[in-house]
């Protein structure tokens, strides 16, 4: 289990890796943590001819605040982003996420930016940026484009991102006052795939719940602030729309079930930290 | 010579073998140099479940750079035969495919070459036609008529059905009720965390093959391995490194890779190196069977039960490999369990199918045992209305009864079940129902489960033979015993060495060995020196050596007292001459040797121990030498089957009862283990701290088999669980603290009365668990694994129903059925008549196939290309078929593919419907069926829906394009669905 | 910008548990393998090159990553701390390593370098762990021996040393 040959490209700034990009498209690949890209590797199951390590540009490791937008550039570190202080009330749903996300080990290496671009529908970054409605900031030798969470991703680790692009950074919107975040999962192990993650903000007229692990990428939907039955049926109509896969690890059935029981009780969490 | 008064034997001592595994110091077979110029070996594998070879092409693999040499299974089968079976199969059992690959993972190829990067790339340079023929996984369709048979000259798939009887089973049944219980236990494997290694190295001019491996034994196995090598077993040197990363039985089947690696060094004139990766590992290297069991109780109304039936089918997939069937045979003797039941009636039966060949697994054939028997007595307290703790103890064999020779010939050597059911269950079960009645009042589901098992233990080498009649035995001789070897040496100033053949791999043989020894010579534990790594060309060796059946505390440890005591008692006499004092007055300890009574005479130890070395003549008569004693023992209990088949199957057995309270979240499926209490008797133990490692590692290994493990396949013969992002071993997170006790009842038949107790909770902990989770959900039928989805599924009631305002979801796939299904249209402004045309165009089919490099036209309808497919990095490059059929111009055609590349195999085949819409265009309609395998399935389960989706959707899109390239926008929207 | 070739081996620098080495490497050739069996360091060991048994575990600039996640390559210029270099002398063992031996926290002790690396950098950052901590720690980790149990009951009494006295007991010597 060993890579096939790639040349290395250790790109000192920005403009080195987005002309890296530009040239081989495709054929090149970023590496930033490389939690994700390197078992490919190692499987063959990816063969790049060029490898274009970003973690050695300088400014690219600090998360910043732009008004009320937390910006997570691409060198961040998913470790990095859970130890930020303060992160609990700048945006509890990120700091209730993040330590589902994989191990301790693998949150010391693996990015932000790289589990966004990986797009895996399981995953807890791709949910939270859904959840909250969060931006892709892409940016190519030619343009930058700035794409909505929902936008960008578009399926099993597909996205919209271009092969000359690479994600410069994300940004999460920081908690509003008066909205209530609560974030909740199930996995057949901790620190696995979610089979279901469920990433809810409430607000005073609206309810935001985002569900991961249960279609090809997470989905969000959007209610007035409903209750009792009423919520049970919105629940129930979500869960049969997002079209359940089935696979080893769980059934169809149990996801939408996941739906409905994780699903309401995330949203009453979160409005309980709303109240 | 009386017992010895026990100093170091039975403390926790701090493991010898500890401070080198800590600091990195540690040598496992990947950690030791190799000679200059030794190769690397990568294997290319099977991604058909079933398939003959029609070519393999390892031209352009050659000539890569640092490639040394291509072996294909035809080069192999010129300088081996196959490998001996236990069976009398007409199977061949080739460690490598010659002419048909028989399941996924099977090896096809070996790369030889300067490193293991290059041996990798030039695997990828290896082309192979196949054949694909149907599969079969399941070892019940495999008996059945039609299913495709694996080995053409053994003419069935049922290789092996064997019928037993002991006592009058028919009269029990006939006289009492029946309860009964119907099993599919599942795949699943130990999972060591160091994969399997080899380096090898062969001389023509002695005609020796020079092996080291992380071989475990039993060395039965080298016999095999030196007659598939066509060499006597004295020039088949094998060697073991002197650490291995865990076993749990899994490294007994490294064996066929040292042919496969011996033959390739010698293809290749140096040495070669071999390290299987995890993928390889979980793919191919040794599983447990997979077992359908249906097992039938004759019971009194009060629960008391007279006999039992056996129904078990056997599944030990593509290749009867030795020492299977033995995971079938082991527990033979003990088919009754702990209980005392006279009346026996068994039907065996080996089936083969389309998956990787099983082997050695802890707990060996006790999970897959144990499991009906302890679900069977549940059922029983359940269908009678009775207390299941009563069930257990009105059967459990009497405490007076030891030896307690049982219905089908085990010899059960001591124990007393009931003080140890009592021990246990004192104060604990009143809480226990306790915490049950409060969580249930609560509206909790919470359950009590219990298991009772009998843990055999040093195998009796002839229990095998039990699948043979007796009159086969007969012709073939018998079988028995179960040799164990130790040498004791001093050396010329008197310091103390050992030599065992147990291939430990992890259990601290070192450390008990040293104690065992040193309590002989009364020396410090501590400079007793152990060397374990073992060496077939110069160590004392038999069959039965090796790591597996617990056999190391009873058999090996009690090989090495002997050995001990042998040099010791002559070491009193040298003593008595030259202290001038009776033998039987000789003392040892503290690093002296003495006579009682008499202060005056002491020597150091040294002393005399090294005067064979210096002054031989003053030996006194009767003293040959003290240099070097090597013990070798069997025991008398271990004898051949009977006439009427009853075998004395293991010389141990052990005793064990767990009880476990277990709550279940019937939303999330998720188990919680509220309580464990795992009881053991392993007769004396050696090394507490040990004993409670090897309980603490088993109950967690069982936990896997509970509720993550299984090594799954899909109905085509597709391997699904080839990482460990699939195969899930229980983390720290998810293993509970357990409580253990002990009792000891001291087996009469080993020399230091320890017994076994590395596996017993791979028998007991999966049952018990099941039980409890049973009793919560009022389940009456149980598999493994537990999975969330399972355990929901138990306790759900009907689902929500899906309301009328959203789409129709299409049907789910059968159980176990995991091929893609998937449907869309495509909407585009062009008539039916423009896109049938596109469809049956070479040069629109290059432009709309995703990936496409080029399609060569076979025939009208048939088309060939060479495509790179991908869904994210995840790309390779494949070739493609594509091939119309069902032509129904302009409306319908039916399409079928398949692809095949380095990463896999695809195939599927799906409707396309053309229908004009009232625009003038054309809807196009899509439905598909698709299924994937080889490497791809294994290993990227969770993307394939995706990747299928994507690519099919791709390519309709790509037409629709194509179709109307003027007016993007209009028709571009493709919807795609899957069921 | 430095772009190294697929093609030829590279000579990579960085400090390995504190001295400085180098190692000749393809883009492609993994941590693992550099430490192995380029500069000898075996003690991290390979248990599933996919990044999830964590037996290879190693500190690149005091963070755990997963080497055979790691290229050789992207070391350059780092320190990488290993198993080898967590005992203060040859011949003693670091209070954690002690800690381990006597709970018999370790069996075949294939997977032990990797969770000794993590406790480390995580007893650093986290001098009182809980244990519900500790096991989601170790949760990055793979070993089929010993059940965990002992794995977590070493690590909090070796937190518990350290916060007592981390000067003196930063090294305990073995008696043998």
């Amino acid at each position: 289990m060993k890579p096939a040959p790639f040349d290395y490209l250790r790109a000192g700034n920005l403009d080195e890796a987005l002309a890296a990009l530009a040239e081989y498209g495709s054929e090149a690949r970023i590496i930033a943590g490389g939690q994700s890209l390197l078992p490919m590797l190692n499987m063959r199951l990816a063969k790049p001819l060029v490898l274009v390590d970003i973690m050695s540009m300088a400014g690219l490791d600090q998360v910043r605040r732009e008004g009320e937008m937390i910006v997570v550039p691409a060198g961040v570190r998913q470790a990095a982003l859970l130890r930020r202080p303060g992160l609990a009330s700048e945006q509890p749903l990120l700091a209730a996420a993040l330590p589902w996300l994989g191990h301790y080990q693998t949150r010391a290496r693996g990015t932000v930016c790289g589990s966004a671009a990986h797009a895996d529908p399981s995953a807890e970054i791709p949910l939270c940026l859904v959840a909250l409605d969060g931006e892709i900031r892409l940016r190519s030798r030619r343009k930058r484009r700035v794409l909505k969470a929902a936008e960008f991703f578009s399926g099993m680790m597909v996205t919209e991102k271009a092969d000359d692009e690479l994600i410069e950074a994300v940004a999460f919107p920081a908690a509003r006052p008066g909205a209530g975040y609560a974030f909740a999962e199930v996995a057949r192990r901790h620190g696995d795939f979610a089979i279901v993650g469920c990433a809810v903000m409430v607000e005073a007229g609206q309810i935001h719940l985002a569900v991961a692990g249960v279609a090809d990428k997470p989905e969000r939907r959007s209610w007035p602030r409903l209750d009792g039955s009423a919520l049970d049926d919105a629940l129930n109509a979500f869960a049969w729309e997002l079209d359940a896969r089935e696979d080893l690890h769980a059934s169809a059935r149990l996801r939408r079930d996941l739906v409905r029981t994780l699903g309401r009780s995330t949203i009453e969490e979160a409005g309980r930290c709303l109240a | 010579m009386k017992a010895e008064v026990i100093s170091w034997t039975g403390q926790s001592v701090e493991r010898v073998e500890d401070a080198a595994l800590l600091t990195g110091r540690g040598r496992f077979i990947d950690d030791l140099g190799t000679r200059p110029g030794t190769l690397h070996a990568a294997i290319l594998r099977s991604p058909h479940a079933h398939a003959d070879i029609l070519s393999i092409e390892t031209g352009a693999a050659a000539v890569l750079p640092g490639v040394v040499a291509i072996v294909t299974g035809r080069d192999l089968a010129k300088l081996t035969t196959p490998m001996v079976a236990g069976l009398k199969v007409a199977a061949e059992n080739w460690p490598m495919a010659v002419e048909r690959v028989r399941y996924v993972g099977e090896p096809i190829a070996i790369a030889v070459a300067q490193s293991r990067y290059l041996a990798e790339d030039a695997l990828d340079a290896i082309e192979v036609a196949y054949r694909p023929l149907k599969a079969v996984v399941d070892p019940v369709t495999s008996m059945g008529e039609g299913a495709p048979v694996l080995h053409e000259k053994a003419g069935a798939n049922l290789v092996s059905d064997r019928r037993f009887r002991y006592g009058e089973p028919e009269a029990a049944f006939a006289a009492a009720r029946t309860v009964s219980v119907s099993i599919a236990y599942p795949r699943n494997t130990g999972s060591p965390m160091e994969t399997f290694g080899v380096i090898a190295d062969y001389d023509p001019h002695e005609d020796v093959y020079d092996i080291l491996a992380n071989f475990q034994g039993p060395f039965s196995i080298h016999t095999v391995l030196a007659r598939a090598l066509k060499v006597p077993g004295n020039r088949l040197r094998l060697r073991m490194p002197p650490e291995s990363g865990g076993s749990f039985g899994v490294k007994q089947g490294v064996a066929p890779y040292a042919v496969l690696i011996g033959v390739a060094a010698r293809i290749a004139g140096r040495p070669v190196k071999w390290i299987e990766d995890r993928l390889e590992h979980l793919g191919a290297a040794v599983a447990a069977t997979n077992r359908v069991t249906t097992l039938k109780a004759a019971v009194s109304a009060e629960g008391r039960i007279s006999a039992l039936d056996w129904d078990q089918i056997e599944d030990c997939g593509a290749y009867p490999r030795a020492p299977e069937p033995a995971t079938l045979y082991r527990m033979h003797g003990n088919m009754t369990g702990a209980y005392d039941i006279r009346h026996v009636a068994m039907r065996n039966r080996v089936v083969l199918t389309n998956k990787a060949p099983t082997g050695l697994v802890r707990g060996f054939g006790g999970p897959q045992v144990y499991f009906a028997l302890e679900r069977l007595m549940q059922r029983i307290a359940v269908e009678l209305q009775l207390d299941p703790l009563d069930v257990i103890r009105r059967n459990l064999v009497p405490a007076g009864a030891f030896p307690y020779r049982t219905a089908t010939g085990a010899l059960y050597d001591s124990g007393n079940y009931q003080a140890a059911v009592e021990q246990a269950v004192a104060g604990r079960l009143a809480a226990l129902e306790k915490r049950r009645d409060e969580a249930r009042a609560a509206g909790k589901r919470y359950g009590i489960g219990f298991a009772a098992a009998v843990e055999p233990s040093v195998s009796n080498m002839g229990y095998i033979t039990t699948v043979l009649t007796a009159e086969e035995r007969r012709k073939a001789g018998p079988k028995n015993g179960a040799q164990a070897t130790a040498t004791v040496s001093i050396d010329p100033i008197g310091s103390v060495s050992v030599h065992v053949a147990s291939t430990p791999q992890g259990q601290g043989h070192r450390t008990v060995l040293a104690q065992v020894v040193a309590d002989i010579f009364g020396l410090p534990h501590r400079e007793i020196r152990v060397v374990a790594d073992l060496d077939t060309g110069k160590d004392a060796w038999s069959i039965a050596s090796g790591n597996y059946s617990s056999r190391f505390a009873a058999a090996v440890a009690g090989a090495a007292h002997l050995a001990a005591t042998r040099l010791r008692d002559k070491l009193a006499l040298i003593a008595a001459d030259q202290l001038k004092a009776e033998p039987k007055q000789i003392g040892f300890a503290a690093g002296a040797v003495f006579a009682k009574g008499n202060p005056g005479k002491t020597i150091p130890f040294g002393r005399i121990a090294a005067l064979c070395h210096w002054s031989p003549a003053l030996l006194p008569d009767g003293v040959d030498q003290t240099i070097r004693e090597t013990a070798f023992w069997t025991p008398p209990q271990l004898g051949a089957p009977s006439e009427s088949d009853e075998i004395n199957s293991s010389l141990c057995h052990g005793f064990i009862f767990d009880m476990a309270g277990v709550e279940v979240d019937p939303a999330s499926g998720r188990a919680r283990i509220d309580r464990y209490v795992t009881m053991h008797d392993c007769g004396r133990v050696l090394h507490p701290g040990m004993v409670e490692g090897q309980i603490r590692g088993g109950f967690a290994q069982a936990l896997g088999a509970t509720f993550y493990e299984e090594l799954a396949y899909a109905e085509d013969g597709a391997f699904l669980t080839g990482t460990f992002a699939d195969y899930l071993l229980p983390t720290a997170t998810e293993t509970p603290d357990i409580e253990i006790l002990h009792i000891e009842t001291p087996s009469p038949f080993t020399p230091l009365g320890a017994k076994g107790v590395g596996e017993g909770n791979c028998m007991s902990t999966p049952v018990c668990l099941a039980n409890a989770i049973a009793d919560a959900l009022g389940a009456s039928e149980i598999n493994l694994p537990l999975t969330p989805a399972k355990l929901a599924a138990l306790a759900a009631g009907p689902e929500q129903a899906q309301p009328s305002t959203t789409r129709a979801t299409v049907s789910v796939a059968r159980p176990g059925d995991r091929s893609l299904r998937g449907e869309g249209e495509a909407r585009v402004a062009a008539a039916p008549e423009a896109i049938w045309a596109m469809l049956l165009d070479v040069d629109t089919l290059a432009s709309i196939i995703p990936g496409c490099h080029g399609v060569q036209k076979l025939s009208d309808t048939h088309f060939k290309a060479d495509v790179t497919l991908g869904v994210g990095p995840v790309k390779g490059r494949y070739k493609a078929e594509i091939e119309l059929s069902d032509l129904d111009e302009p409306r319908a055609a039916t399409l079928t593919g398949s692809v095949s590349g380095a990463l896999g195999t695809g195939g599927g085949s799906g409707r396309v419907t053309l229908t004009p819409d009232s625009a003038g265009g054309t809807v196009i309609g899509y439905a598909y069926e698709a299924a994937v395998g080889g490497k791809v399935a294994a290993i990227g389960g969770r993307l394939l829906d995706g990747a299928a989706k994507a690519i099919i959707g791709q390519f309709f899109a790509a037409l629709a394009r194509r179709a109307a390239p003027s007016k993007p926008g209009f028709f571009a929207r493709v919807f795609g669905r899957r069921a | 910008m430095p772009r190294l070739s697929a093609a030829i081996r590279h000579r990579i620098g960085f400090k390995l548990n504190g001295k400085p080495v180098s190692v000749e490497a393809e883009p492609r050739l993994l941590a693992t393998d550099a430490l192995r069996h380029g500069l000898g360091a075996t003690g991290t060991h390979v248990g599933c090159e996919h990044g999830v048994c964590g037996a290879c575990t190693i500190l690149i600039d005091g963070a755990p990553a997963r080497a055979c996640l790691t290229l050789a390559v992207q070391l350059e210029g780092r320190e990488v701390t290993t198993v080898e270099g967590l005992a203060p002398a040859p011949d003693r063992l670091s209070v954690l390593q002690a800690a381990f031996r006597r709970h018999h926290a370790l069996q075949c002790g294939f997977c032990t370098a990797g969770i000794l690396i993590s406790l480390e950098a995580f007893l650093r950052e986290q001098p009182k762990p809980s244990e519900q901590e500790l096991r989601e720690v170790v949760g990055g980790h793979l070993c089929r021996c010993t059940g965990y149990t002992p794995i977590i009951a070493a690590a909090l009494e070796a937190a518990a040393l350290l916060r007592r006295q981390p000067q003196v007991l930063a090294a305990e010597s073995i008696d043998v």
